[in-house]
């Protein structure tokens, strides 16, 4: 694996190091399938990244892209119909040393201290991960006396100041409702309040904002951001939209049918980007600044999971295929620069 | 296009009852979705209407189709023999003879095809409901119409089921269109394909207009989206109409404060241009409980004591650029940058 | 055509055939995965057929005595005993004695008499299906008798009769279901269809229905035949009164998903492209209606037959000479049956077996049900 994270070449030890004393959540070679009436499913097919301390991760990707399975792989959260690759690892540092999520047990003392201690995770719909019989205080009470050593009244008074956090005005009595007594936006605010309420060093958000309108929105990622730098913590953000993407994320993986097509710092990728999928991506969304004219879409459709394309997944819909190269054996992953690589056999 | 009218509608009220939970569920309110709207919209052109959730906009549309019975006011339809209908008093056999004239593209091309009928059937539904071709010529329109859908002849005995959604949206498009209608509402038509496979959709539905000369209302949350293919914009909140302008003049300047701040928190797909949104207060409010005065005063930055009592009027404030705005001449409202790099990088 | 979906180019047969199958064929491609049910549902048919060819199935009528028999044990058919193997399966003789203390005939095994077992004998001429004549039975023996399941206190012969019993039984299942389906369409249809006050007043309505407990109501019912009605007009009265009781639940269901279908974005797209409301009803929601009636109705079903047998098992409903699964039961209502004839429980296996049947068919058919589910 030629990863520019994980790089053991000798003229870049000193920056290899100082950039792994940065890691807090390495994915190496992630695979995984789910078994379906259908057949096999290959989710996600061998995938590498690497979040950084103090930064935005963000995976971009369209529907089947393995987007959300790969962070649903993270937290051990993959439904028994899924099996992780033998020789796939996520390594999450942790100050007192690396932890390999894949080898420990799912329902083990561990698993459940990392998951919702320090990885927390955050949904596109809020009432589904609430409970609608608890108030919300009680909810992140319950996450802080599992993950901290505090009393019950210290746990309300953090919660409190948790909603206080998120910007829930009148957050006293707030703590005292249930989660359908608030609107989309504040449920969303309350989520993320529980879960940084166990002061996560990595949080996951999983398309947090998609169901929200603009003005919410714009609205969240501000908090986000701000809490980010207030918590010192590391953000996972997981959507299928560029422009929130290009707004939040400091490095961006682009997934398609469970690859990583391409991986750089966002300027890299949405400046300057290398892989057709990207470049076509980026050329059919409508940009603002530019009123009017045709957008070059795609083109074709993107195929079902159960009839994976061989080779480069994209080589269905590529307008630079190579015939016999690209639908016959997978490309390789290439440098572009220290921090941009791309998988594709133009730069091979 | 042209500046004659197709619909004009004037003074546009759709109000939903609350029942009481009594044994006689007495009517005790009203939702009022739709409160008040008055313009136009030209022949052959795009009318975009955005807003946020809760603003009615989805509402305004099947009003105009008459999907549901509007309240109050008149819907008035300029034929091209100059007859002249006002859609909002036709009843029964009237109304259904009169579908053929306008109808609706969904937003979810799952549901909204029968998963009972064949696609040929599916598209052919308008002609035979309304007895409009028989025999053969059905078969004949049916083919033609789903060729300038871009759809494969061959598959058309097949079942929806078959298709993927940007395929379904086709077959959703040239149902709508088989009826040689002058009017479609385009209901959140691209907001839920992907990102790659949303530019063909809405290149097909360019090239259809620049073909057939339909006009569209254009009802969507995403104004990158928006502002690509509507020659004009309406802007909704809650109920009504706050502001109503040419595309460019309603993005470059707007003149509502709330246009400003659903334009600042577009988030821009460039990482160079941070997003700097007008960051709103609150929530929008509850359309059965609107708050007095301007509606957007709870949320409005430059909010002054006029604007929590008094409703603004719904005023031409320029040449084709409506607006209702108490301060509408004097603020100095920031709309969208003008990317003129990209715009010359496209015209070479 | 350059936006075709590359998959669809490299289409096997197979997805040819999928992806222009119609509803039902995609409802049966998902049932036939569902072993069990499909069980459940062979079983069934093989229990209506019988019940339909009872006659010939069975080797006597309902019925026939035989006094020589009283209470006598089932036979066993064998094709081998110490006195060698025989290809001809055969059953054994009986004799019978008087008990010299009760003077009641006792009927004694004869292991040295062997009555062989023909298939397409002639036997007590009957009516197939109420129609054709005729006097052929599926076996039978020449000499002696064949009693599979044993006989009852009168001598008459249990399988014969379980056979008839469950013609009845299932028939008046059916027919009480379809009673009571059409009330419920008919009462749910207008409610869900037309909406408003109708539907509210229909509801509160069938309300008042569902809680009048059904055992009282039965039997009130039930005790209104006249006594000297006919097993006919009983049998008829019972499939109604079935069929009145029934209905509420299923109009309550049938409600529930017009309203729901109502809604659905294409059944909005028929009424936008101008379909009239006959059309959008019978051919864009009674179709996708349908498959959900089916498995309302093979629920129904067991209930149903539950209810006939529970009336008529505690005397309410059929009575003898009406042959039923509850009036077969009926003889084993007491501790001396349990004792002396354990055999006079064989209905009720039949019962046990028959709504199991009904209930796992039903759990397959409501899979199954709605191919577009799982999309």
């Amino acid at each position: 694996m030629m990863e520019w994270n994980v790089d053991t070449n000798e003229k870049e030890m000193g920056m290899a190091t100082a950039v792994s004393n940065n890691k807090l959540l390495e994915v190496t070679d992630l695979g995984v399938t789910f078994k379906t009436d259908e057949g096999l499913v290959r989710a996600v097919d061998g995938i590498s990244f690497t979040a950084h301390k103090g930064k935005t991760l963000g995976i971009v990707g369209e529907s089947g892209s393995g987007k959300s399975v790969t962070a649903q792989s993270i937290m051990r959260l993959l439904p028994n119909s899924a099996m992780i690759d033998e020789d796939s690892s996520i390594a999450f540092y942790r100050d007192s040393g690396p932890i390999e999520i894949t080898s420990l047990d799912n329902r083990s003392q561990k698993m459940r201290e990392l998951r919702g201690g320090d990885i927390a995770m955050i949904f596109q719909e809020p009432m589904s991960s609430f409970s609608p019989v608890y108030t919300i205080g009680n909810q992140i009470m319950e996450a802080i006396l599992q993950h901290r050593n505090v009393s019950k009244q210290e746990a309300r008074e953090i919660a409190i100041d948790m909603l206080d956090k998120v910007g829930i005005a009148n957050p006293a009595v707030r703590v005292d409702q249930y989660p359908f007594e608030l609107s989309g936006g504040m449920r969303q605010r309350a989520m993320i309040a529980v879960a940084l309420s166990t002061r996560p060093s990595l949080l996951i958000a999983d398309e947090p904002t998609t169901a929200l309108d603009v003005t919410i929105q714009a609205q969240i990622l501000e908090l986000m951001r701000g809490l980010k730098d207030e918590f010192d913590m590391s953000i996972i953000f997981i959507t299928h939209d560029l422009g929130v993407i290009a707004q939040v994320a400091q490095e961006i993986v682009v997934m398609y049918l469970g690859k990583a097509m391409e991986r750089g710092t966002a300027k890299d990728v949405l400046g300057n980007p290398q892989h057709p999928y990207t470049v076509s991506l980026l050329g059919a969304i409508p940009k603002l600044g530019t009123l009017g004219g045709r957008l070059t879409p795609v083109g074709g459709d993107i195929p079902s999971p159960l009839q994976r394309p061989s080779g480069c997944p994209f080589h269905t819909r590529c307008k630079q295929k190579i015939e016999g190269v690209c639908d016959v054996d997978p490309p390789g992953i290439t440098r572009v620069s220290d921090t941009h690589t791309v998988y594709c056999y133009l730069y091979e | 296009m042209s500046d004659q009218k197709l619909i004009e509608v004037e003074n546009l009220k759709v109000y939903f009852p609350i029942h009481g939970k009594g044994l006689f569920r007495r009517e005790i309110g009203a939702v009022k979705a739709v409160d008040g709207l008055s313009f136009y919209i030209n022949k052959g052109e795009t009318l975009g209407l955005v807003g946020e959730s809760g603003s009615g906009k989805t509402t305004v549309g099947r009003a105009l189709l008459r999907a549901l019975d509007p309240t109050e006011g008149q819907v008035t339809f300029y034929l091209d023999d100059g007859q002249t209908v006002d859609v909002t008093a036709l009843k029964g056999k009237d109304l259904r003879n009169f579908r053929r004239y306008m109808q609706l593209i969904f937003q979810d091309p799952r549901s909204s095809l029968n998963p009972r009928m064949t696609v040929r059937d599916i598209i052919a539904e308008p002609l035979v409901a309304n007895k409009l071709e028989k025999g053969k010529a059905v078969d004949e329109k049916v083919r033609e119409t789903a060729a300038l859908c871009k759809l494969n002849l061959e598959h058309l005995r097949r079942f929806p089921h078959a298709f993927s959604g940007g395929q379904r949206q086709r077959v959703g498009i040239a149902r709508a269109l088989v009826s040689n209608p002058k009017f479609i509402v385009c209901d959140e038509s691209v907001s839920a394909l992907d990102v790659s496979i949303q530019a063909e959709i809405l290149n097909l539905l360019m090239e259809l207009q620049e073909e057939l000369g339909v006009t569209y209302l254009f009802i969507a949350h995403d104004l990158s989206v928006v502002a690509h293919i509507s020659d004009r914009v309406a802007v909704m909140y809650v109920g009504q109409l706050v502001e109503l302008a040419a595309t460019e003049e309603l993005f470059f300047s707007p003149k509502h404060p709330y246009t400003e701040a659903l334009l600042s928190a577009i988030p821009e797909v460039d990482p160079d241009l941070a997003m700097k949104p007008v960051i709103l207060r609150g929530e929008i409010p509850n359309p059965a409980n609107p708050p007095p005065g301007c509606r957007f005063h709870t949320r409005c930055p430059y909010a002054e004591d006029i604007c929590k009592t008094d409703q603004p009027v719904w005023q031409e404030i320029e040449p084709e650029h409506f607006v209702a705005c108490h301060f509408a001449d004097t603020l100095q409202l920031k709309g969208v940058v003008a990317d003129t790099a990209a715009e010359n990088g496209r015209n070479t | 055509m350059s936006t075709i979906n590359p998959v669809l180019d490299k289409e096997t047969e197979e997805a040819q055939r999928y992806y222009s199958a119609s509803q039902w064929q995609l409802v049966w491609w998902r049932f036939k995965k569902h072993r069990v049910a499909l069980l459940g549902g062979l079983v069934l048919l093989f229990m209506f057929l019988s019940g339909l060819f009872a006659e010939f199935i069975g080797p006597y009528g309902g019925s026939t005595r035989n006094i020589e028999y009283l209470l006598g044990p089932p036979q066993i058919p064998r094709f081998w005993d110490e006195n060698g193997f025989s290809l001809r399966p055969f059953v054994y003789g009986v004799t019978t004695e008087r008990d010299p203390e009760t003077l009641a005939l006792i009927p004694i095994t004869d292991t040295n008499v062997r009555n062989y077992i023909f298939f397409f004998i002639e036997g007590e001429p009957y009516k197939l299906l109420g129609i054709i004549e005729s006097n052929i039975h599926l076996f039978g023996v020449q000499e002696g008798f064949v009693h599979l399941f044993g006989t009852d206190s009168l001598g008459q012969d249990l399988f014969s009769r379980v056979l008839i019993g469950t013609r009845t039984s299932l028939s008046i299942g059916v027919l009480g279901v379809l009673i009571s389906f059409f009330l419920a369409l008919f009462i749910g249809g207008v409610a869900g269809y037309a909406g408003g006050w109708l539907d509210y007043g229909i509801q509160r309505f069938t309300e008042i229905i569902r809680v009048i407990p059904i055992i009282p109501l039965y039997m009130g019912l039930a005790a209104a035949f006249p006594r000297d009605w006919s097993s006919t007009q009983v049998y008829f009265a019972m499939t109604l009164i079935i069929g009145l009781v029934g209905w509420p639940t299923l109009a309550r269901r049938i409600r529930g998903q017009l309203l729901t279908l109502r809604n659905e974005d294409y059944v909005m797209a028929a009424r936008l492209s101008g379909a009239s409301p006959y059309r959008i009803i019978s051919l864009h929601m009674l179709p996708a209606f349908m498959s959900y009636i089916v498995v309302d109705l093979v629920i129904s079903f067991p209930y149903v037959i539950l209810a006939e047998t529970a009336l008529s098992f505690i005397g309410l409903g059929l009575r003898p000479p009406s042959i039923s699964w509850g009036v077969l039961l009926q003889d084993a209502q007491n501790i001396r049956a349990i004792e002396q004839a354990p055999w006079l429980f064989i209905p009720a296996a039949f019962v046990v077996v028959a709504v199991l049947a009904f209930t796992i068919l039903g759990d397959g058919v409501r899979d199954a049900a709605d191919p577009y589910s799982v999309h």
